[in-house]
Protein backbone atom coordinates (compact mmCIF):
# COMPACT_ATOMS: atom_id res chain seq x y z
CA UNK A 1 0.00 0.00 0.00
CA UNK A 2 3.03 2.14 -0.89
CA UNK A 3 1.81 3.72 -4.18
CA UNK A 4 -0.08 6.96 -4.41
CA UNK A 5 -3.74 7.25 -5.30
CA UNK A 6 -5.36 10.19 -7.12
CA UNK A 7 -8.49 10.68 -8.53
CA UNK A 8 -12.01 12.97 -8.04
CA UNK A 9 -13.11 13.05 -4.72
CA UNK A 10 -16.66 12.20 -3.81
CA UNK A 11 -17.33 14.36 -1.09
CA UNK A 12 -19.79 12.90 2.07
CA UNK A 13 -20.65 14.79 5.69
CA UNK A 14 -19.82 14.20 9.57
CA UNK A 15 -21.38 10.54 11.45
CA UNK A 16 -21.31 9.04 8.03
CA UNK A 17 -23.09 5.28 9.37
CA UNK A 18 -22.53 1.93 8.32
CA UNK A 19 -26.53 1.97 7.29
CA UNK A 20 -26.04 4.58 4.84
CA UNK A 21 -22.86 2.89 3.58
CA UNK A 22 -24.99 -0.64 3.23
CA UNK A 23 -27.99 -0.92 3.98
CA UNK A 24 -28.37 -4.11 6.10
CA UNK A 25 -31.60 -5.47 4.29
CA UNK A 26 -28.73 -6.25 1.77
CA UNK A 27 -26.27 -8.03 4.02
CA UNK A 28 -27.96 -11.39 2.51
CA UNK A 29 -25.41 -11.68 0.41
CA UNK A 30 -21.02 -11.41 0.86
CA UNK A 31 -20.84 -11.29 -2.85
CA UNK A 32 -18.60 -7.52 -3.33
CA UNK A 33 -20.39 -6.83 -6.21
CA UNK A 34 -23.73 -7.14 -5.22
CA UNK A 35 -23.09 -5.40 -1.77
CA UNK A 36 -21.30 -2.61 -4.53
CA UNK A 37 -24.79 -1.63 -6.41
CA UNK A 38 -26.50 -0.29 -3.08
CA UNK A 39 -22.86 1.49 -1.60
CA UNK A 40 -23.73 4.54 -0.29
CA UNK A 41 -27.35 4.21 -0.93
CA UNK A 42 -28.71 6.01 2.31
CA UNK A 43 -27.00 8.98 1.13
CA UNK A 44 -26.74 8.64 -2.76
CA UNK A 45 -28.44 5.71 -4.40
CA UNK A 46 -26.59 6.33 -7.52
CA UNK A 47 -23.31 6.51 -6.36
CA UNK A 48 -21.69 3.64 -8.07
CA UNK A 49 -22.53 4.29 -11.67
CA UNK A 50 -21.45 8.12 -10.90
CA UNK A 51 -17.91 6.32 -9.42
CA UNK A 52 -14.75 5.90 -12.05
CA UNK A 53 -13.20 3.71 -10.92
CA UNK A 54 -10.04 5.25 -8.30
CA UNK A 55 -11.87 7.93 -7.21
CA UNK A 56 -11.88 8.79 -3.70
CA UNK A 57 -14.07 8.85 -0.91
CA UNK A 58 -13.73 12.50 1.07
CA UNK A 59 -15.14 12.54 4.61
CA UNK A 60 -16.06 14.32 7.75
CA UNK A 61 -15.78 13.37 11.52
CA UNK A 62 -16.54 9.60 12.89
CA UNK A 63 -16.67 8.22 9.34
CA UNK A 64 -18.17 4.41 9.53
CA UNK A 65 -19.68 4.72 12.84
CA UNK A 66 -21.98 1.84 13.87
CA UNK A 67 -22.12 -1.74 12.65
CA UNK A 68 -19.59 -3.95 12.42
CA UNK A 69 -20.03 -5.02 9.05
CA UNK A 70 -16.69 -5.33 6.89
CA UNK A 71 -19.52 -4.96 4.06
CA UNK A 72 -18.71 -1.93 4.32
CA UNK A 73 -15.50 -1.17 3.79
CA UNK A 74 -15.71 -4.40 0.95
CA UNK A 75 -18.27 -2.27 -0.69
CA UNK A 76 -16.68 0.35 -1.05
CA UNK A 77 -13.91 -1.03 -2.76
CA UNK A 78 -16.01 -2.82 -5.22
CA UNK A 79 -17.99 0.54 -5.94
CA UNK A 80 -14.41 1.77 -7.38
CA UNK A 81 -13.31 3.89 -4.54
CA UNK A 82 -9.65 3.42 -4.53
CA UNK A 83 -8.78 5.10 -0.64
CA UNK A 84 -10.80 7.04 1.63
CA UNK A 85 -10.00 10.24 3.32
CA UNK A 86 -11.64 11.35 6.75
CA UNK A 87 -11.16 14.02 9.46
CA UNK A 88 -11.62 10.73 11.41
CA UNK A 89 -12.62 7.05 11.47
CA UNK A 90 -15.12 5.22 13.93
CA UNK A 91 -12.95 2.80 14.78
CA UNK A 92 -14.10 -0.49 13.82
CA UNK A 93 -14.42 0.80 10.46
CA UNK A 94 -10.91 1.69 10.09
CA UNK A 95 -9.44 -1.53 11.28
CA UNK A 96 -11.73 -3.53 8.76
CA UNK A 97 -10.04 -1.34 6.36
CA UNK A 98 -6.75 -2.43 7.28
CA UNK A 99 -7.22 -5.48 7.83
CA UNK A 100 -8.89 -6.15 4.00
CA UNK A 101 -6.83 -3.45 2.61
CA UNK A 102 -8.91 -0.58 1.63
CA UNK A 103 -6.80 2.79 2.30
CA UNK A 104 -7.69 4.80 4.83
CA UNK A 105 -6.28 8.09 5.35
CA UNK A 106 -6.83 10.29 8.42
CA UNK A 107 -6.39 14.04 7.86
CA UNK A 108 -7.63 17.70 9.55
CA UNK A 109 -8.53 20.26 7.88
CA UNK A 110 -8.63 18.45 4.26
CA UNK A 111 -12.85 17.95 4.40
CA UNK A 112 -13.27 21.82 5.29
CA UNK A 113 -11.18 22.61 2.32
CA UNK A 114 -12.40 20.23 -0.44
CA UNK A 115 -15.32 20.44 -2.74
CA UNK A 116 -16.96 17.76 -4.79
CA UNK A 117 -14.88 16.75 -7.47
CA UNK A 118 -11.32 18.38 -6.58
CA UNK A 119 -8.76 15.91 -7.45
CA UNK A 120 -6.50 14.87 -4.63
CA UNK A 121 -3.37 12.92 -4.73
CA UNK A 122 -3.19 10.72 -1.00
CA UNK A 123 -0.29 8.35 0.03
CA UNK A 124 -2.01 6.44 2.57
CA UNK A 125 1.17 5.68 5.03
CA UNK A 126 2.06 8.95 5.94
CA UNK A 127 3.47 12.29 4.04
CA UNK A 128 1.36 14.72 1.87
CA UNK A 129 -2.21 14.96 0.71
CA UNK A 130 -2.61 17.12 -1.94
CA UNK A 131 -5.35 18.48 -3.07
CA UNK A 132 -4.39 19.35 -6.76
CA UNK A 133 -7.35 21.34 -8.25
CA UNK A 134 -7.13 24.04 -5.60
CA UNK A 135 -2.85 23.43 -4.99
CA UNK A 136 -3.10 23.00 -1.62
CA UNK A 137 -0.99 20.38 0.41
CA UNK A 138 -1.91 18.76 4.16
CA UNK A 139 1.20 16.70 6.38
CA UNK A 140 -0.80 13.27 7.04
CA UNK A 141 0.39 11.00 9.78
CA UNK A 142 2.04 7.25 9.27
CA UNK A 143 -0.10 4.57 10.79
CA UNK A 144 1.02 2.70 13.97
CA UNK A 145 4.05 0.14 13.00
CA UNK A 146 1.77 -2.67 14.23
CA UNK A 147 -0.23 -1.60 11.34
CA UNK A 148 2.15 -0.98 8.49
CA UNK A 149 3.26 -4.79 9.19
CA UNK A 150 -0.21 -5.55 8.82
CA UNK A 151 -0.80 -3.77 5.12
CA UNK A 152 3.12 -4.81 4.43
CA UNK A 153 2.12 -8.47 4.74
CA UNK A 154 -1.02 -7.76 2.32
CA UNK A 155 -4.07 -7.18 4.98
CA UNK A 156 -4.38 -9.42 8.45
CA UNK A 157 -5.09 -13.23 7.09
CA UNK A 158 -1.61 -13.02 5.28
CA UNK A 159 -0.19 -11.47 8.41
CA UNK A 160 -1.33 -14.48 10.20
CA UNK A 161 -0.35 -16.99 8.10
CA UNK A 162 3.05 -15.34 8.05
CA UNK A 163 3.43 -14.48 11.48
CA UNK A 164 1.28 -16.92 13.99
CA UNK A 165 2.00 -20.31 11.64
CA UNK A 166 -1.28 -21.58 11.59
CA UNK A 167 -2.01 -25.41 11.50
CA UNK B 1 1.26 4.60 37.86
CA UNK B 2 -2.24 2.37 38.65
CA UNK B 3 -4.23 0.62 35.63
CA UNK B 4 -8.01 0.84 34.78
CA UNK B 5 -9.92 -2.57 34.49
CA UNK B 6 -9.74 -2.38 31.11
CA UNK B 7 -5.89 -2.17 30.93
CA UNK B 8 -5.49 -5.22 33.38
CA UNK B 9 -8.18 -7.43 31.63
CA UNK B 10 -5.82 -6.27 28.23
CA UNK B 11 -2.52 -6.53 30.42
CA UNK B 12 -3.57 -10.16 32.22
CA UNK B 13 -4.82 -11.48 28.29
CA UNK B 14 -1.75 -10.97 26.96
CA UNK B 15 1.18 -11.97 29.53
CA UNK B 16 2.09 -8.60 30.19
CA UNK B 17 2.69 -6.83 33.67
CA UNK B 18 0.83 -3.91 32.69
CA UNK B 19 -0.36 -2.02 29.55
CA UNK B 20 -0.11 2.13 28.42
CA UNK B 21 -3.46 3.51 26.19
CA UNK B 22 -1.53 3.16 22.71
CA UNK B 23 0.68 0.04 23.06
CA UNK B 24 -0.85 -2.79 21.15
CA UNK B 25 -0.97 -6.24 22.67
CA UNK B 26 -1.99 -9.64 21.37
CA UNK B 27 -4.80 -10.77 23.09
CA UNK B 28 -5.82 -14.13 24.29
CA UNK B 29 -9.91 -14.75 23.39
CA UNK B 30 -11.90 -16.02 26.18
CA UNK B 31 -15.02 -15.76 23.64
CA UNK B 32 -15.24 -15.38 19.74
CA UNK B 33 -18.24 -14.55 18.72
CA UNK B 34 -19.95 -14.30 14.99
CA UNK B 35 -23.94 -14.99 13.31
CA UNK B 36 -25.52 -15.50 10.65
CA UNK B 37 -24.79 -12.30 8.78
CA UNK B 38 -20.89 -11.94 9.86
CA UNK B 39 -19.84 -15.97 10.41
CA UNK B 40 -19.83 -16.64 6.62
CA UNK B 41 -17.64 -13.87 5.50
CA UNK B 42 -15.13 -15.17 8.16
CA UNK B 43 -15.36 -18.80 7.17
CA UNK B 44 -14.13 -17.20 3.65
CA UNK B 45 -11.79 -15.41 5.15
CA UNK B 46 -10.64 -18.20 7.62
CA UNK B 47 -10.25 -20.51 4.42
CA UNK B 48 -7.32 -17.99 3.47
CA UNK B 49 -5.40 -18.57 5.97
CA UNK B 50 -5.06 -22.08 4.99
CA UNK B 51 -5.47 -23.70 8.48
CA UNK B 52 -8.03 -27.02 8.70
CA UNK B 53 -9.05 -26.20 11.90
CA UNK B 54 -9.85 -23.29 14.13
CA UNK B 55 -7.71 -23.14 17.06
CA UNK B 56 -10.09 -23.71 20.08
CA UNK B 57 -13.64 -24.61 19.13
CA UNK B 58 -14.93 -24.51 22.62
CA UNK B 59 -13.93 -20.99 22.17
CA UNK B 60 -16.28 -19.70 19.20
CA UNK B 61 -20.17 -19.12 19.40
CA UNK B 62 -22.03 -19.02 16.43
CA UNK B 63 -25.20 -17.43 16.84
CA UNK B 64 -28.44 -17.45 14.71
CA UNK B 65 -30.07 -14.76 15.56
CA UNK B 66 -30.04 -12.11 12.24
CA UNK B 67 -32.09 -12.93 9.47
CA UNK B 68 -33.78 -15.47 11.05
CA UNK B 69 -35.93 -17.58 10.96
CA UNK B 70 -34.54 -16.91 7.57
CA UNK B 71 -35.94 -14.35 5.36
CA UNK B 72 -35.14 -15.66 1.87
CA UNK B 73 -32.89 -18.09 0.16
CA UNK B 74 -30.00 -15.64 0.09
CA UNK B 75 -29.59 -15.45 3.89
CA UNK B 76 -30.90 -19.13 4.09
CA UNK B 77 -27.57 -19.74 1.92
CA UNK B 78 -25.66 -18.08 5.18
CA UNK B 79 -27.22 -19.85 7.76
CA UNK B 80 -26.44 -22.89 6.33
CA UNK B 81 -23.19 -21.95 5.78
CA UNK B 82 -22.55 -21.12 9.26
CA UNK B 83 -24.36 -24.26 10.17
CA UNK B 84 -21.80 -26.77 8.00
CA UNK B 85 -18.78 -24.80 9.41
CA UNK B 86 -20.00 -25.61 13.01
CA UNK B 87 -20.58 -29.33 12.25
CA UNK B 88 -17.16 -29.49 10.13
CA UNK B 89 -15.29 -27.90 12.98
CA UNK B 90 -16.87 -29.08 16.19
CA UNK B 91 -18.49 -26.01 17.14
CA UNK B 92 -20.71 -27.29 20.22
CA UNK B 93 -21.63 -24.08 20.87
CA UNK B 94 -23.79 -23.50 17.47
CA UNK B 95 -27.11 -22.19 18.16
CA UNK B 96 -29.82 -23.06 16.10
CA UNK B 97 -33.54 -21.37 15.53
CA UNK B 98 -35.66 -22.28 18.05
CA UNK B 99 -32.87 -22.70 20.78
CA UNK B 100 -31.25 -19.41 20.11
CA UNK B 101 -31.37 -15.47 20.72
CA UNK B 102 -30.18 -12.21 19.72
CA UNK B 103 -26.76 -13.09 20.39
CA UNK B 104 -25.84 -9.94 23.23
CA UNK B 105 -28.93 -11.53 25.05
CA UNK B 106 -28.11 -15.13 24.35
CA UNK B 107 -24.06 -14.89 25.05
CA UNK B 108 -24.59 -13.87 28.96
CA UNK B 109 -27.85 -16.49 29.67
CA UNK B 110 -25.80 -19.16 28.47
CA UNK B 111 -22.86 -18.66 31.06
CA UNK B 112 -20.35 -17.37 27.87
CA UNK B 113 -19.30 -14.15 29.33
CA UNK B 114 -17.62 -14.20 33.12
CA UNK B 115 -15.92 -11.15 34.39
CA UNK B 116 -12.19 -10.40 33.55
CA UNK B 117 -12.78 -12.60 30.12
CA UNK B 118 -12.05 -11.21 26.75
CA UNK B 119 -14.66 -11.45 23.97
CA UNK B 120 -14.90 -10.37 21.06
CA UNK B 121 -17.61 -10.42 18.59
CA UNK B 122 -18.61 -10.00 14.95
CA UNK B 123 -21.17 -7.70 15.74
CA UNK B 124 -20.45 -3.79 16.91
CA UNK B 125 -23.26 -4.74 19.79
CA UNK B 126 -20.49 -7.18 21.62
CA UNK B 127 -19.10 -4.09 24.20
CA UNK B 128 -22.86 -5.31 25.93
CA UNK B 129 -20.86 -7.74 27.90
CA UNK B 130 -18.73 -5.37 29.42
CA UNK B 131 -22.14 -4.78 31.96
CA UNK B 132 -20.25 -8.67 33.19
CA UNK B 133 -17.21 -6.82 34.06
CA UNK B 134 -15.24 -8.31 30.60
CA UNK B 135 -13.12 -6.52 27.81
CA UNK B 136 -15.78 -7.39 25.05
CA UNK B 137 -15.52 -5.58 21.71
CA UNK B 138 -16.56 -5.80 18.15
CA UNK B 139 -14.95 -6.62 15.34
CA UNK B 140 -15.08 -7.32 11.80
CA UNK B 141 -14.80 -10.54 10.02
CA UNK B 142 -11.29 -10.73 9.19
CA UNK B 143 -10.47 -10.04 12.24
CA UNK B 144 -12.80 -12.82 13.80
CA UNK B 145 -11.03 -15.19 11.57
CA UNK B 146 -7.75 -14.27 12.42
CA UNK B 147 -8.71 -15.17 15.78
CA UNK B 148 -10.19 -18.22 14.82
CA UNK B 149 -7.33 -19.16 12.94
CA UNK B 150 -4.94 -18.37 16.14
CA UNK B 151 -6.84 -18.02 19.44
CA UNK B 152 -5.73 -14.28 19.69
CA UNK B 153 -6.76 -10.70 18.41
CA UNK B 154 -4.60 -7.41 17.97
CA UNK B 155 -5.77 -4.70 20.44
CA UNK B 156 -4.65 -1.15 20.65
CA UNK B 157 -4.93 -0.60 24.33
CA UNK B 158 -7.63 2.43 24.26
CA UNK B 159 -7.59 5.39 26.87
CA UNK B 160 -10.30 5.04 29.55
CA UNK B 161 -13.19 7.37 30.10
CA UNK B 162 -14.72 7.37 33.46
CA UNK B 163 -18.81 8.05 33.95
CA UNK B 164 -19.63 8.85 37.75
CA UNK B 165 -23.40 8.29 38.11
CA UNK B 166 -24.94 9.41 41.01
CA UNK B 167 -28.87 9.74 42.09
CA UNK B 168 -31.56 7.63 41.34
CA UNK B 169 -33.79 8.12 38.29
CA UNK B 170 -37.64 8.23 38.49
CA UNK B 171 -40.06 5.64 38.22
CA UNK B 172 -40.12 5.50 34.58
CA UNK B 173 -36.47 6.00 33.95
CA UNK B 174 -34.07 3.08 33.19
CA UNK B 175 -30.43 1.91 32.06
CA UNK B 176 -31.54 3.00 28.38
CA UNK B 177 -32.73 6.65 29.49
CA UNK B 178 -29.09 6.89 31.03
CA UNK B 179 -27.09 5.93 28.22
CA UNK B 180 -29.20 8.15 26.51
CA UNK B 181 -28.53 10.87 28.17
CA UNK B 182 -24.65 10.53 28.26
CA UNK B 183 -24.56 10.07 24.09
CA UNK B 184 -26.70 13.08 24.16
CA UNK B 185 -24.19 14.64 26.39
CA UNK B 186 -20.47 13.55 24.79
CA UNK B 187 -22.23 12.67 21.69
CA UNK B 188 -21.63 9.87 18.84
CA UNK B 189 -17.78 10.32 18.58
CA UNK B 190 -17.59 11.48 22.19
CA UNK B 191 -15.55 7.84 22.81
CA UNK B 192 -14.25 7.42 19.92
CA UNK B 193 -11.60 4.40 20.69
CA UNK B 194 -12.00 4.82 24.02
CA UNK B 195 -13.09 2.66 27.60
CA UNK B 196 -15.77 3.79 28.86
CA UNK B 197 -16.42 2.52 32.74
CA UNK B 198 -19.25 3.38 34.20
CA UNK B 199 -19.22 3.95 38.27
CA UNK B 200 -20.43 5.33 41.00
CA UNK B 201 -23.28 5.04 43.39
CA UNK B 202 -25.96 5.23 40.78
CA UNK B 203 -24.75 2.02 39.21
CA UNK B 204 -24.09 0.16 42.17
CA UNK B 205 -28.44 0.32 42.65
CA UNK B 206 -28.85 -0.51 39.08
CA UNK B 207 -29.93 -4.33 38.19
CA UNK B 208 -27.83 -6.44 35.60
CA UNK B 209 -30.05 -5.94 32.69
CA UNK B 210 -30.10 -1.91 33.10
CA UNK B 211 -26.26 -2.16 32.79
CA UNK B 212 -26.11 -4.65 30.03
CA UNK B 213 -28.49 -2.02 28.36
CA UNK B 214 -25.80 0.57 28.88
CA UNK B 215 -22.78 -1.46 28.04
CA UNK B 216 -24.83 -2.27 24.29
CA UNK B 217 -24.89 1.07 23.17
CA UNK B 218 -20.81 2.47 24.06
CA UNK B 219 -20.44 2.01 20.42
CA UNK B 220 -23.00 4.64 19.86
CA UNK B 221 -20.76 6.98 21.25
CA UNK B 222 -17.64 5.42 19.10
CA UNK B 223 -16.42 3.40 22.36
CA UNK B 224 -14.07 0.32 21.84
CA UNK B 225 -15.64 -0.86 24.98
CA UNK B 226 -17.80 -0.03 27.88
CA UNK B 227 -17.39 -1.79 31.12
CA UNK B 228 -18.73 -1.98 34.46
CA UNK B 229 -17.07 -3.80 37.64
CA UNK B 230 -18.34 -7.42 38.57
CA UNK B 231 -20.22 -6.95 41.88
CA UNK B 232 -22.75 -8.85 44.14
CA UNK B 233 -25.52 -8.03 41.37
CA UNK B 234 -23.22 -9.82 38.67
CA UNK B 235 -21.64 -12.94 40.47
CA UNK B 236 -26.03 -12.98 41.69
CA UNK B 237 -26.79 -13.14 37.87
CA UNK B 238 -23.91 -15.53 37.08
CA UNK B 239 -24.91 -17.55 39.86
CA UNK B 240 -28.03 -18.62 37.47
CA UNK B 241 -26.30 -19.50 34.58
CA UNK B 242 -23.22 -22.54 33.88
CA UNK B 243 -20.71 -19.38 33.71
CA UNK B 244 -17.25 -19.65 35.37
CA UNK B 245 -16.53 -17.35 38.30
CA UNK B 246 -14.32 -15.62 36.11
CA UNK B 247 -11.44 -12.91 37.90
CA UNK B 248 -12.89 -9.59 39.10
CA UNK B 249 -10.83 -6.48 38.49
CA UNK B 250 -11.48 -2.63 39.79
CA UNK B 251 -9.28 0.21 38.14
CA UNK B 252 -6.68 1.66 40.65
CA UNK B 253 -7.17 4.49 42.76
CA UNK B 254 -4.43 5.66 40.82
CA UNK B 255 -6.17 4.71 37.30
CA UNK B 256 -5.11 7.56 34.52
CA UNK B 257 -8.33 8.67 33.16
CA UNK B 258 -8.67 10.37 29.96
CA UNK B 259 -12.15 12.10 31.21
CA UNK B 260 -14.19 12.06 34.01
CA UNK B 261 -17.86 12.99 33.38
CA UNK B 262 -20.07 13.60 35.91
CA UNK B 263 -23.36 11.99 35.43
CA UNK B 264 -26.39 13.10 38.04
CA UNK B 265 -29.43 11.62 36.97
CA UNK B 266 -31.54 12.10 40.24
CA UNK B 267 -35.06 12.18 39.28
CA UNK B 268 -34.18 12.03 35.41
CA UNK B 269 -37.62 11.44 33.34
CA UNK B 270 -37.49 9.31 30.35
CA UNK B 271 -35.16 10.58 27.51
CA UNK B 272 -36.00 9.57 23.86
CA UNK B 273 -33.32 10.05 20.65
CA UNK B 274 -34.24 11.59 18.31
CA UNK B 275 -33.71 10.76 13.90
CA UNK B 276 -30.94 9.94 12.82
CA UNK B 277 -28.80 10.10 15.33
CA UNK B 278 -28.77 8.44 18.82
CA UNK B 279 -26.99 12.28 19.97
CA UNK B 280 -30.25 13.78 19.50
CA UNK B 281 -31.71 13.37 23.07
CA UNK B 282 -34.82 14.97 23.91
CA UNK B 283 -36.98 14.69 26.98
CA UNK B 284 -40.09 12.57 26.12
CA UNK B 285 -42.04 15.70 27.07
CA UNK B 286 -40.71 17.59 24.28
CA UNK B 287 -42.02 15.36 21.31
CA UNK B 288 -45.42 15.87 22.20
CA UNK B 289 -47.75 15.58 18.88
CA UNK B 290 -45.32 13.26 17.21
CA UNK B 291 -47.46 10.42 15.46
CA UNK B 292 -46.15 6.96 15.00
CA UNK B 293 -46.69 4.51 12.44
CA UNK B 294 -44.95 1.36 14.68
CA UNK B 295 -43.61 0.58 18.08
CA UNK B 296 -41.03 -1.79 18.70
CA UNK B 297 -40.17 -3.52 22.10
CA UNK B 298 -37.17 -6.24 21.66
CA UNK B 299 -33.12 -6.02 20.55
CA UNK B 300 -29.99 -6.41 22.23
CA UNK B 301 -30.84 -3.70 24.14
CA UNK B 302 -33.95 -3.87 25.50
CA UNK B 303 -35.76 -7.47 24.29
CA UNK B 304 -34.82 -8.84 28.25
CA UNK B 305 -37.12 -10.26 30.69
CA UNK B 306 -37.56 -7.36 32.86
CA UNK B 307 -38.03 -5.05 29.12
CA UNK B 308 -40.76 -6.94 28.57
CA UNK B 309 -42.16 -7.04 31.71
CA UNK B 310 -42.16 -3.42 32.05
CA UNK B 311 -43.83 -3.09 28.49
CA UNK B 312 -46.62 -5.34 29.31
CA UNK B 313 -47.54 -3.38 32.85
CA UNK B 314 -47.99 -0.10 30.63
CA UNK B 315 -50.11 -1.71 28.18
CA UNK B 316 -52.09 -4.37 30.27
CA UNK B 317 -55.93 -4.15 29.64
CA UNK B 318 -55.11 -1.16 26.73
CA UNK B 319 -55.15 -1.79 23.23
CA UNK B 320 -52.58 -0.37 20.46
CA UNK B 321 -53.42 2.69 18.66
CA UNK B 322 -55.96 1.66 15.33
CA UNK B 323 -53.53 3.18 13.84
CA UNK B 324 -50.47 1.94 15.15
CA UNK B 325 -48.68 -1.80 14.87
CA UNK B 326 -46.36 -2.66 18.01
CA UNK B 327 -44.06 -5.31 17.84
CA UNK B 328 -43.19 -7.26 20.39
CA UNK B 329 -39.81 -9.72 20.32
CA UNK B 330 -38.21 -11.45 23.32
CA UNK B 331 -34.60 -11.75 22.98
CA UNK B 332 -34.03 -15.32 23.64
CA UNK B 333 -35.90 -18.82 23.06
CA UNK B 334 -35.91 -18.97 26.98
CA UNK B 335 -36.93 -15.01 27.75
CA UNK B 336 -40.00 -16.06 24.96
CA UNK B 337 -40.48 -19.35 27.15
CA UNK B 338 -40.52 -17.40 30.53
CA UNK B 339 -42.52 -13.78 29.14
CA UNK B 340 -45.23 -17.19 28.47
CA UNK B 341 -44.92 -18.48 31.69
CA UNK B 342 -45.77 -14.98 33.17
CA UNK B 343 -48.63 -14.26 30.48
CA UNK B 344 -47.05 -11.71 29.07
CA UNK B 345 -47.21 -12.46 25.47
CA UNK B 346 -50.52 -12.93 26.06
CA UNK B 347 -51.09 -9.15 27.20
CA UNK B 348 -49.16 -8.28 24.68
CA UNK B 349 -51.29 -10.26 22.33
CA UNK B 350 -54.98 -9.12 23.76
CA UNK B 351 -53.73 -5.50 23.35
CA UNK B 352 -53.12 -6.09 19.39
CA UNK B 353 -49.68 -6.60 19.47
CA UNK B 354 -47.50 -8.71 17.14
CA UNK B 355 -45.33 -11.30 19.09
CA UNK B 356 -42.68 -13.17 17.54
CA UNK B 357 -39.93 -15.92 17.98
CA UNK B 358 -36.35 -14.30 18.32
CA UNK B 359 -34.86 -12.30 15.94
CA UNK B 360 -32.92 -8.98 15.39
CA UNK B 361 -34.82 -8.47 12.03
CA UNK B 362 -36.43 -5.10 12.44
CA UNK B 363 -33.77 -3.30 14.56
CA UNK B 364 -31.56 -3.21 11.63
CA UNK B 365 -34.06 -3.19 8.88
CA UNK B 366 -33.87 -6.88 7.92
CA UNK B 367 -37.40 -8.80 8.01
CA UNK B 368 -40.41 -8.82 10.51
CA UNK B 369 -41.24 -4.81 10.52
CA UNK B 370 -39.54 -2.86 8.05
CA UNK B 371 -40.74 0.58 7.64
CA UNK B 372 -42.24 2.29 4.21
CA UNK B 373 -41.33 5.81 2.92
CA UNK B 374 -42.54 8.06 5.45
CA UNK B 375 -42.94 6.09 8.11
CA UNK B 376 -42.24 6.57 11.79
CA UNK B 377 -41.21 4.25 14.98
CA UNK B 378 -40.55 4.69 18.37
CA UNK B 379 -38.24 1.51 19.43
CA UNK B 380 -36.16 0.43 22.08
CA UNK B 381 -33.14 -0.69 20.28
CA UNK B 382 -29.89 0.99 19.90
CA UNK B 383 -30.11 2.96 16.67
CA UNK B 384 -31.84 5.40 14.73
CA UNK B 385 -29.53 5.92 11.60
CA UNK B 386 -31.05 6.70 8.35
CA UNK B 387 -32.66 4.14 7.13
CA UNK B 388 -31.83 1.25 9.60
CA UNK B 389 -35.24 0.33 10.01
CA UNK B 390 -36.21 0.27 6.20
CA UNK B 391 -36.65 3.24 3.55
CA UNK B 392 -33.92 6.09 3.42
CA UNK B 393 -37.16 7.93 4.34
CA UNK B 394 -38.40 6.34 7.05
CA UNK B 395 -37.55 8.03 10.72
CA UNK B 396 -36.12 6.19 14.07
CA UNK B 397 -37.42 7.17 18.21
CA UNK B 398 -35.04 5.44 20.49
CA UNK B 399 -36.99 5.07 23.32
CA UNK B 400 -36.86 2.82 26.55
CA UNK B 401 -39.87 0.31 26.92
CA UNK B 402 -42.46 1.98 28.81
CA UNK B 403 -42.19 4.95 26.30
CA UNK B 404 -42.41 2.60 23.60
CA UNK B 405 -45.71 0.80 25.33
CA UNK B 406 -47.51 3.91 25.97
CA UNK B 407 -46.75 5.48 22.65
CA UNK B 408 -48.33 2.06 20.90
CA UNK B 409 -51.35 3.27 23.04
CA UNK B 410 -51.64 6.91 22.69
CA UNK B 411 -50.74 6.49 19.12
CA UNK B 412 -47.78 9.43 19.46
CA UNK B 413 -44.94 9.54 21.35
CA UNK B 414 -45.62 9.98 25.09
CA UNK B 415 -44.76 9.81 28.96
CA UNK B 416 -45.91 6.45 30.02
CA UNK B 417 -47.41 8.05 32.68
CA UNK B 418 -50.23 9.63 30.04
CA UNK B 419 -51.60 6.83 29.72
CA UNK B 420 -51.51 4.70 33.18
Amino acid sequence: MSETFKGKVWKFGHNIDTDIIIPAMYLNTTDPEKLADHCMEGEFPEFRKAVTPGDILLAGENFGCGSSREHAPVCIRAAGISCVVATSFARIFFRNSINIGLPVIEAADVWDQTEQGDVLEANPNGGILRNITKSREYKTAAYPEFVREIISSGGLIEWVKAREGVR
Amino acid sequence: MGMTMTEKILAASSGRESVRPGEIVLAECDLMMGHDVTAPPAINEFRKTGAAKVKDPDRIALVNDHFVPNKDIMSAALAKAMREFAREQGIKKYFEVGRSGVCHALLPEEGLVSPGDVVIGADSHTCTHGAMGAFATGVGSTDLAAAWATGKIWLKTPETMAFDISGAPSKWAFGKDVILKIIGMIGVDGARYRAMEFRGPGVAAMSIYDRLTMANMAIEAGAKNGIFEADEKTAEYLAGTPARKGKIYASDADAVFADVVKVDIEGMEPVVACPSLPENVKAVGELKGVKIDQSFVGSCTNGWLPDLRLAASVIKGKKVHPEVRMIVIPATQRIYRAAMAEGLLDIFAEAGAAVSAPTCGPCLGGHMGVLAEGEVAVSTTNRNFIGRMGHVKSLVYLSNPAVAAASAVAGEIVHPEEIM
